[in-house]
């Protein structure tokens, strides 16, 4: 065969099994997402929301403190990630760099690394043990230090996006510089900073083994940062787990929610963000 | 030698037959100095960018700085209101404001008393028209609603954008036309009642007719402040200031009455410059 | 090149309107300003040092939680095959196995997609394609673990056992791999599910970084008459440390998937040859058996399995981080 002929067609193949590969790649997106569709749809009605899990054995019932629990977690660890990773953003976008900003930024990267369930041991540690009982404290506290290198990151190349004419207006009108980094960039900056926030949040909505065994669950309800708390995410793994089938449809209900919350969050941050920043 | 005669009576000629020139404006009479400068250098690390530069800057006079791109016009502008040292350069020789060393003057109080227009209009965008005027005033501690009221009102007139924004002000600082921000920046600079406006090429950005605006303006403003303003525009230099200083390769090469430089320029390099041979 | 003292002769102009006059400014600035910015400077650098000292805080204290075990057991912790809560007997060596055989399995699986995938992004998809492509595979990083997890018993482990084990065993039945009772749940399926999980990451970093290969060795490639295919190639191979680095990361994330992999793969902690058995994770492990550690010894030894998770995935991703910011650098500076 012509020797080119022969080239023409390897590169076609070539072609076709990448194509192939991006269907392969995509096609369980699709599959999960259609089949938690299905499934979780079914089973979602207004109990879902507003009742509270039955006894074990008996049917019906739904997860209205796993949804207020789950708020509640992802509250706690945004009020303790956003301050530490938004300030310490700004550290780095306005004095970093250094030596020190240089090894906090390559440590941030790192601790985005770190296993959840890791972390969840760590938050174990830390609080569970001196308070002697688990609570949505320690969930809290998990769901915070995942939290900080994503808010960090963001917050820092926000802030760095910011053009510096702005700041030199600001001093140049006699402003001292901490009150123009506060008062004139931060807000610049913020619509983007937001939506860090966004992505991160909805990372730790969707938290399972961190919080096995801080939060650890309540079948009652509770809203108490002292006591173990019901999440959304512990309640699928549990009634995924059990042998009832009224279970186990709550959970895709439950999962369903989980994804299209999540989904939406996801948009949202496409959406504001395609229009200001170029796509990489 | 003939050329340099051919070329002095064809800037004359040009300089007077621009219909926008105003004669009368143009003040030859010095004033008291408002700021001082002696041997100033400047350095961005190892680069020299200003070698020795000595010159006064009159009270409600309007100083043009011109000179080809380079020549540290701009770096000399940011050494008066200590912008040079923020972005990391540094400096030596005096700069005297009133009797007063700015270098031992705090920075912050400095720039309250000598403002600065950019060559880019920088609306705050988080803000409105009228929050960015008032921003000088309010992030530095002026609460009072009628004071800062009318202190935007008062800007806004002299900046002569108040006709065309005063039913507009909670509208977004950046929501107005270049000429118009340009404008707005200079309320914002003239809100915090400065003595001394440094404009960096105000209208290098900005069409022909917000340029003559802007013009206009810096008429206007002379009264009340002393203007020192950078261009690369030697028409513009011509049009609008009383005393002209030329810079090249960080050095000032001289210093006059703008008509006088002009129309006799005493140094060589200044006259190329003016009759266009290089730059 | 001084200007004369004076340039005419007498002083300021009557021409001139007086300024209204105004209050003196003060002789010297107060130093507010400077005692704000030393403030937030050091407001800011607190948080910094928060952020630095937390990665130190973990590892401190995971080892000090385990330090009974760690004194205990010493090195054998990991070689010791010997799971018993009872006896207070700890080894994690069949954990060690699962994570790493269910992590390989993923790699396997999930590289040549994951590089065919940003291949096909980088080099041959037009703009309008390869946006929401990018976007589609990005969103399945967004599916948290327990989705998958649950997606894993209900769908995917059913398949396995049903129709894809049956399948190996019959074809490849004769290797050690392929060996056993199809059971669904077992190392298969958590290579599986996790090969879907990674994929998104191992994708957009290669995608990256094929991306920063600049246009110049492509046309150059093209202009000697290489085919799509052919210039392809090349640059793959001048991407080949970025995708190491992408891959390593995935790998990261591999071994640190908890939920996914404690759903599908067995939790029975043995060692075995088929991939069809059911096994264990190191992750997995903690997940399980966390709360029902009743003895002081088996909170600390699993607290030692987070340990070492920490600095396996700690060091995975700092060498990944190294390897692909190192890549693209050299291109940014060269361009």
């Amino acid at each position: 065969m012509n020797s080119f002929r022969w080239r023409k067609i390897k590169s076609g193949i070539a072609t076709s099994l990448a194509a192939l590969c991006v269907l392969l790649a995509v096609a369980p997106l699709f599959m999960i997402f259609f089949y938690t569709l299905f499934q979780g749809i079914s089973a979602l009605n207004l109990d879902f929301f507003t009742q509270m899990p039955k006894p074990v054995g008996e049917t019906g019932g739904g997860m209205a403190n796993a949804l207020v629990g789950s708020g509640i977690l992802v509250g706690l660890g945004s009020l303790f990630g956003l301050p530490i990773g938004i300030l310490a953003g700004i550290y780095l976008a306005e004095y970093g760099d250094n030596p020190f900003g240089s090894i906090v930024r390559f440590l941030t990267d790192v601790l985005s690394g770190v296993p959840s369930i890791v972390v969840g041991v760590v938050a174990y540690i830390i609080v569970v043990l001196p308070m002697k009982h688990f609570s949505a404290l320690a969930g809290g506290v998990a769901l915070g230090i995942l939290m900080i290198p994503t808010v960090t990151r963001t917050s820092e190349e926000m802030i760095r996006l910011v053009p510096h004419y702005y700041r030199e207006a600001g001093l140049a009108l006699g402003i001292p510089q901490w009150k123009t980094t506060l008062r004139i960039i931060l807000p610049t900056a913020m619509k983007g900073i937001a939506t860090g926030i966004l992505l991160a949040i909805a990372r730790a909505a969707g938290e399972t083994a961190p919080l096995l065994f801080t939060a650890l669950g309540n079948r009652f309800w509770s809203t108490s940062i002292g006591q173990p708390i019901a999440s959304l995410t512990v309640f699928i793994y549990d009634y995924a787990k059990s042998p009832f089938e009224d279970w186990i449809r709550q959970a895709w209900a439950a999962a369903f929610v989980l994804i299209a919350m999540i989904f939406l969050l996801n948009l949202i941050f496409r959406i504001v963000t395609r229009g200001r920043y170029a796509e990489r | 030698m003939p050329n340099a005669d051919v070329a002095r009576a064809t800037t004359s000629v040009t300089l007077k037959a621009m219909p926008s020139i105003r004669e009368e404006h143009i003040l030859t009479t010095i004033s008291d100095p408002k700021i001082i400068t002696r041997g100033v250098n400047a350095y961005f690390g190892k680069i020299h960018a200003l070698k020795g530069i000595s010159l006064d800057i009159y009270s409600h006079r309007v100083v043009a700085i011109i000179g080809p791109s380079g020549c540290g016009k701009s770096t000399f502008l940011r050494c008066l209101n200590r912008m040079h040292e923020v972005a990391g350069g540094t400096m030596k020789g005096e700069i005297i404001l009133d009797d007063e060393n700015i270098m031992k003057y705090d920075p912050v109080q400095l720039r309250r008393r000598v403002g600065m227009v950019f060559q880019k209009p920088n609306p705050f965008p988080t803000m409105s028209i009228f929050d960015n005027v008032a921003a000088g005033l309010r992030l530095n501690g002026t609460r009072d609603k009628k004071t800062v009221a009318e202190a935007v009102e008062q800007s806004l007139r002299r900046a002569a954008l108040w006709d065309e924004v005063k039913d507009l002000l909670q509208n977004s600082g950046v929501s107005l036309s270049g000429g118009q921000q340009q404008r707005l920046c200079i309320a914002r600079a003239l809100a915090v009642n400065p003595e001394v406006i440094l404009m960096d090429e105000p209208a290098s950005a900005l069409d022909p007719i917000s340029t003559a605006k802007i013009e206009e303006l810096i008429f206007e403003l002379k009264s009340k402040y002393t203007i020192a303003i950078v261009t690369h525009n030697m028409q513009q230099a011509a049009r609008v200031s009383d005393f002209t200083a030329f810079f090249y390769l960080g050095q000032l090469i001289e210093f006059g009455k703008t008509k006088s430089l002009f129309t006799t320029p005493q140094e060589r390099q200044t006259e190329d410059y003016i009759t266009g041979r290089f730059g | 090149m001084d200007i004369p003292a004076k340039l005419d002769n007498g002083r300021s102009g009557s021409e001139v309107a007086t300024a209204p006059p105004r209050t003196p400014p003060k002789k010297r600035g107060t130093f507010r300003g400077n005692v704000g910015d030393f403030v937030f400077k050091h407001l800011t650098l607190l948080f910094a040092v928060m952020v630095f000292s937390l990665v130190f805080l973990m590892a401190y204290e995971m080892y000090s939680g385990s330090r009974l075990s760690i004194e205990k057991f010493g090195l054998s912790f990991i070689t010791n095959t010997t799971w018993d809560p009872v006896q207070d007997e700890f080894g994690a060596l069949p954990f060690i196995f699962g994570t790493v055989v269910s992590s390989m399995l993923a790699l396997i699986i999930a590289v040549p997609l994951s590089v065919g995938v940003a291949m096909f992004l980088s080099e041959i998809a037009p703009i309008w394609l390869s946006r929401p492509v990018s976007y589609l595979v990005e969103l399945l990083a967004a599916i948290p673990s327990i989705v998958y997890g649950l997606w894993g018993i209900f769908v995917m482990v059913p398949w396995i056992r049903t129709s894809l084990e049956p399948f190996l065993s019959k074809t490849l039945g004769f290797i050690p791999l392929f060996r056993g009772a199809p059971y669904g749940f077992g190392m298969l399926a958590a290579g599986f599910i996790l090969a879907i999980m990674i994929l998104p990451i191992i994708t957009s970093i290669s995608r990256d970084v094929l991306k920063a290969i600049p246009n110049l060795q492509r046309e150059a490639a093209l202009a000697l008459g290489a085919t799509k295919w052919e210039t392809t190639r090349i640059i793959l191979s001048s991407a080949r440390s970025g995708i190491f680095g992408a891959t390593l990361l995935g790998l990261g994330r591999a071994v640190g998937e908890t939920m996914a992999v404690t759903m599908v793969i067995g939790n029975r902690p043995v060692i075995s040859a088929s991939l069809f058995d059911p096994g264990h994770s190191m992750a997995s492990v903690i997940a399980n058996e966390f709360t029902e550690a009743t003895s002081d010894m088996y909170v600390s030894s699993l607290i030692e399995i987070a340990l070492v998770l920490f600095f396996v995935t700690m060091v995975l991703n700092a060498l990944a981080r190294i390897i692909v910011w190192s890549v693209t650098r050299k291109y940014n500076v060269a361009k």
